[in-house]
């Protein structure tokens, strides 16, 4: 044992790191190791796995409330029911440059934002304004006893429409 | 009547109990005036001396210390106001209309806060421009440059943070576009505002989480930093002045 441990030693006699160096080392790994894991825990801390937030999926009704050719603006839902000459889709009210709620302007035939005024088309296309992305569309689709349900958690294409 | 208060005021010295608490004389000599300063926690970080220019009106305006004066009226009454006060919904939004309309000098405390927070921004403001003129950034004075800017940054989220706190529809849009623009950020955004919010949308956990940063967290971080700030200002010589010193007019 003690003729393997000379054996290792540098041939000054002195170890090449002293007891001090490697202590502190030591100390300040485990309190850099302590570090990122109480950071890393904070985090998770501080991200809810319950949320109290209003259903993301909801019942808009019979598809015979809404006539052809037509945007409906759903105020609880903050979603736009759009009804076509083809069939549904759900496009969302809330504005993509900083949320606030885009308004139905009938007479222009556009959804435009109040905020910052930015306009869409009522398919969701950008026509001008800030906002630098379109509106996105909701899964639209039939529930088993016929009326339409929108889920905002699930985003389609824009020419994806709901035939009915 | 001048000698009885002077007799009093002796006989008062002369007590074990001033005695225990003071223990150097009266400040008559510029050794104990100066010990006065050094020995006392509150007064330490202020300078025993200063020269004649810095107590000039013209000199800084006294922009800092006013800031200051305005951070202690915020505190005084942003404590007094949370006698009233539930962070959380519906309650935030009619406790801070019974403040308005209810309690007793409530509206005139809410105001005092409010109008008070708006000038210590203007102040705080205005402080920075002066020292920028000033060339108060340079050397030595670069780490307390960099200490203002983050009690400028301390200052606009204790603004923003409070913005919240009445919960009517001012506030939650503001702070629902506000915490739109965290999510801007590549990658990160939409987690940053995620654990802000405490939710995907301005909620009751938006509203606690900014409640305890604006009476908690961010004031203490406040109190840290003034401290350095002030200290600092003594360490580093004295306020900047101006190359050439103006007298009056300019």
């Amino acid at each position: 044992m003690s003729e393997s441990n000379q054996v290792t030693e540098p041939p000054s006699g002195k170890p090449s790191v002293s007891r001090r160096d490697f202590l502190n080392e030591i100390t300040l790994g485990a309190l850099g190791v302590a570090g990122l894991g109480g950071a890393a825990l904070t985090y998770q801390y501080f991200s809810p796995n319950v949320l109290f937030e209003p259903a993301t999926t909801f019942r808009a009704g019979n598809p015979d409330l809404y006539p052809v050719n037509s945007v409906t603006f759903l105020q609880d839902q903050q979603v736009y029911i759009v009804r076509t000459t083809t069939g549904f889709y759900a496009v969302s009210a809330v504005c993509t440059h900083l949320g606030c709620i885009t308004q139905w302007k009938p007479e222009a035939n556009t959804i435009a934002c109040p905020c910052h005024g930015s306009k869409f088309q009522p398919n969701g296309r950008k026509i001008e304004g800030p906002a630098p992305r379109p509106l996105p569309h909701y899964a639209i689709n039939l529930t088993a006893d016929g009326e339409l349900q929108v889920d905002k958690l699930q985003t389609t294409k824009a020419d994806e429409v709901l035939r009915v | 009547m001048a000698t009885s208060f002077h007799t009093t005021l002796e006989n008062l010295r002369s007590t074990r109990v001033w005695r225990s608490i003071f223990r150097r004389g009266p400040a008559i000599t510029n050794r104990t005036r100066s010990l006065a300063i050094f020995g006392n926690l509150f007064l330490h970080w202020l300078p025993v001396k200063v020269r004649e220019k810095s107590l000039r009106v013209r000199a800084a305006y006294y922009l800092g210390s006013l800031s200051l004066l305005l951070f202690l009226i915020l505190v005084v009454t942003g404590v007094l106001l949370m006698f009233y006060y539930h962070p959380a919904a519906p309650e935030a939004y009619h406790d801070m209309k019974d403040l308005r309309f209810v309690v007793s000098n409530g509206v005139f405390l809410r105001n005092m806060h409010r109008v008070g927070a708006h000038l210590m921004v203007l102040l705080v403001f205005w402080h920075m421009f002066h020292v920028f003129y000033r060339g108060g950034y340079k050397p030595p004075h670069e780490f307390n440059w960099v200490v203002g800017v983050i009690l400028l940054l301390l200052t606009l989220f204790l603004s923003y943070t409070g913005y919240l706190l009445p919960w009517d529809q001012l506030a939650f849009w503001a702070v629902t576009v506000g915490t739109n623009i965290i999510s801007a950020m590549p990658f990160i955004g939409n987690k940053i505002r995620f654990v802000v919010l405490g939710g995907h949308i301005v909620g009751e956990n938006a509203l606690l989480r900014f409640y305890v940063l604006h009476v908690v967290i961010l004031p203490l971080l406040a109190f840290l930093f003034i401290g350095v700030h002030f200290w600092r200002v003594q360490k580093d010589g004295g306020l900047t002045l101006g190359s050439k010193e103006h007298d009056g007019k300019n």
